[in-house]
């Protein structure tokens, strides 16, 4: 049969490519454009090739956000993922009850980050919080905008208070497709409760354990909103993480080039690490860990 | 190793049952001998896994004891009534290894590693997986896996009871046998009291001493598979055992005669006073074909099964079905059918009745 050739077809991909280029395309060319060029004003622009890109590899203030950054994202993980699993662990497995604790566990993840950090930022509050107000009459030394610990600890917190449950969940997704023959068969097997967790539990959760890794990192990795509005960075730039350094660079001191460099190395930087967790949780999985 | 004694148990799984029909096991009292084997046969739904469940303490009944010897163990949990127990579908450790599989029972009681080593290589020998016992189990195919639960149901020499749920359904057929051929040898070297659920009655009875009918939550008849085929108790026995099934016709029956649609057919007991639903039952291959003598019957279908041949047949609108031998010619002047009349049952209610000599 001859095959009909009509060229015309590729019109019938061009909204996509039209969307996908002003969506995706245009934007991150511009800022590959900025990143390999300086100006003086006047929208003049020249060629500086990879400058900015050593600069940047140089400055002591990326390495510094980028260290900052990655504190954070450690110790929320650390938190987070055992914490979710245990509350996945103790929740009642069904009835009216694990719905309630469902709906209850989804509020955080439905409010939005603006007003995440707002919540938390008045609830530290010495003056007027609850928090900051009863740690402050308790005589504990506690004030986010001076004391550097408090700060940490203020968005440690409130990222774990947003974002456990959705660990919790995913966990809880897992432990429910567990058949009742493996805890029956435990305890006959005279199984103890960590065996159980051990040998039963962590295995089938492994799955959905690699998504909630992968999903708190890349998300903890980019985090702006709320750490901005409750420290702006602060005090200092004890709380300025990569993507509050980025803003600062870009839109404050308004140096396009450098902003733009920094921009792909974070990119390049959350893709490498994702695809690293990736390919080692992919092999793990493989060999049967 | 343990009798197993059942008293006045009943079990539902609502929590304030009603009427009987509320109860997936209605009351039953019953013993399971020390050492023997016994096979739990019944449709899907009868009541057979909650049956074993209760006694192997997954499951605690609503009503009754369950004694092992004459320890009440009613409320104990299932470590205390040591117990093993090899479930439908297979369930392995995914991230051990075959052998850790098979040890993690003995290692839980606190065995002896000695002991663990030279009794792990004796199951690993006996489910056929010795070369197989430092690999990982995730990777292993259905079968693989569900011998090392068999295995692992096993591995402790000391329990009271071994209970088996269905183990062999996702096995192939092949190593089904081979599998049930190796347990009841098992039994033999051991002495263990097994139990064995299935809804295959073969299985029921190539492997069980004595076999279990279930039906709708009750036990409707425990005997040897002779006694099963022969003398079935319950019209669901006749029916469930035998391949095609007990035929069972309505009938009215009066001293040593049952009367079917008007015609008389001739039975070896005698039989007075008969009231509720009256059956009789007629097993296939006491059922002969003839040229005019007997019932009127309409021949549907022959399938000639090789060994034998089966006559599917209409009576007054009923089916029957008619075992023929392989040799025996069919031809369409076989209008009629005459019953073997040694082995001919009566039934009232659905329950076998003996009858008076005539």
């Amino acid at each position: 049969m001859d095959k009909t050739v009509n060229q015309k077809a590729w019109f019938l991909v061009l909204p996509v490519l039209i969307l996908v280029a002003f969506s995706a395309v245009i934007p991150l060319m511009t800022v590959v454009n900025y990143s390999v060029q300086d100006t003086f004003g006047q929208n003049e622009f020249f060629w500086v090739g990879l400058e900015w890109f050593e600069e940047m590899l140089q400055s002591d203030r990326m390495w510094d956000a980028l260290a900052r950054q990655l504190m954070f994202s450690t110790i929320i993980l650390i938190i987070q993922i055992p914490l979710g699993i245990f509350i996945a662990l103790n929740m009642p497995k069904s009835g009216l009850w694990s719905s309630f604790c469902l709906v209850m566990m989804s509020l955080p993840l439905l409010i939005p980050w603006n007003v995440v950090g707002t919540i938390w930022q008045i609830f530290g509050r010495v003056d007027i919080g609850l928090l900051g107000y009863s740690l402050d009459a308790l005589g504990i030394p506690y004030n986010y905008t001076q004391n550097i610990f408090a700060a940490w600890a203020t968005i440690i917190i409130m990222d774990v208070w947003h974002w456990t449950s959705l660990v919790a969940l995913l966990a809880f997704a897992g432990l429910k497709s567990i058949p009742d023959a493996y805890y029956q068969a435990a305890k006959i097997d005279q199984a103890s409760r960590w065996a159980i967790f051990r040998y039963i539990e962590l295995p089938k959760m492994s799955g959905v354990l690699m998504i909630a890794i992968l999903l708190r990192f890349m998300d903890s990795f980019m985090i702006y909103t709320e750490p901005f509005v409750i420290t702006g960075g602060g005090p200092g730039n004890s709380t300025t993480l990569l993507s509050i350094d980025l803003v600062k660079m870009a839109l404050g001191q308004f140096d396009l080039g450098p902003a733009a460099s920094f921009s792909i190395m974070y990119y390049l930087v959350i893709l490498l690490i994702s695809w690293v967790f990736y390919t080692v949780m992919i092999n793990i999985e493989k060999r049967g860990g | 190793m343990a009798k197993i004694t059942l008293d006045n148990l009943a079990h539902s799984y609502f929590s304030n049952p009603k009427s009987d029909i509320d109860f997936a096991l209605k009351e039953m009292d019953h013993v399971w001998a020390d050492g023997e084997a016994y096979a739990l046969l019944g449709a899907s739904g009868c009541g057979k896994s909650t049956l074993l469940n209760i006694i192997s303490g997954l499951l605690h009944p609503s009503q009754g004891r369950i004694l092992f010897d004459d320890k009440d163990v009613t409320q104990s949990t299932t470590a205390d009534r040591n117990i093993a127990q090899v479930f439908q579908f297979p369930v392995v450790y995914d991230t051990m290894t075959v052998r850790a599989n098979l040890e993690f029972p003995l290692k839980n009681r606190g065995a002896d590693p000695k002991y663990i080593m030279q009794r792990v290589q004796q199951i690993g020998a006996m489910i056929g997986m010795e070369s197989e016992l430092d690999k990982r189990a995730r990777g292993l195919t259905a079968d693989a896996k569900q011998k090392i639960s068999l295995g692992r149901g096993m591995v402790r020499e000391d329990v009271n009871a071994l209970l088996f749920d269905e183990p062999l359904t996702v096995i192939d057929p092949h190593m089904k046998w081979e599998l049930r051929t190796q347990l009841k040898s098992l039994h033999h070297e051991f002495g263990h009291t097994m139990i064995y659920v299935t809804h295959d009655q073969t299985e029921a009875l190539t492997f069980a001493d004595k076999v279990v009918v279930m039906y709708d939550g009750r036990v409707v008849q425990i005997g040897t598979p002779n006694e099963l085929y022969d003398r079935p108790q319950h019209t669901f026995v006749g029916y469930f055992i035998g391949s095609p099934g007990m035929n069972v016709i309505t009938a009215q029956v009066a001293g040593n005669t049952a009367i079917v649609h008007g015609l008389k057919v001739p039975l070896s007991q005698a039989y007075d006073n008969l009231g509720g639903k009256v059956e009789i039952g007629v097993r296939p291959e006491a059922i002969t074909l003839t040229e005019g003598k007997g019932l009127p019957v309409k021949i549907r279908r022959v399938e000639d099964v090789g060994r034998h041949k089966i006559i599917r047949a209409e009576l007054f609108g009923n089916e029957i079905n008619i075992l023929a031998h392989e040799d025996q010619p069919i031809s369409t002047e076989m209008s009629h059918v005459t019953f073997d009349k040694d082995c001919i049952n009566v039934y009232v209610n659905d329950w076998l009745n003996c009858g008076v000599p005539a």
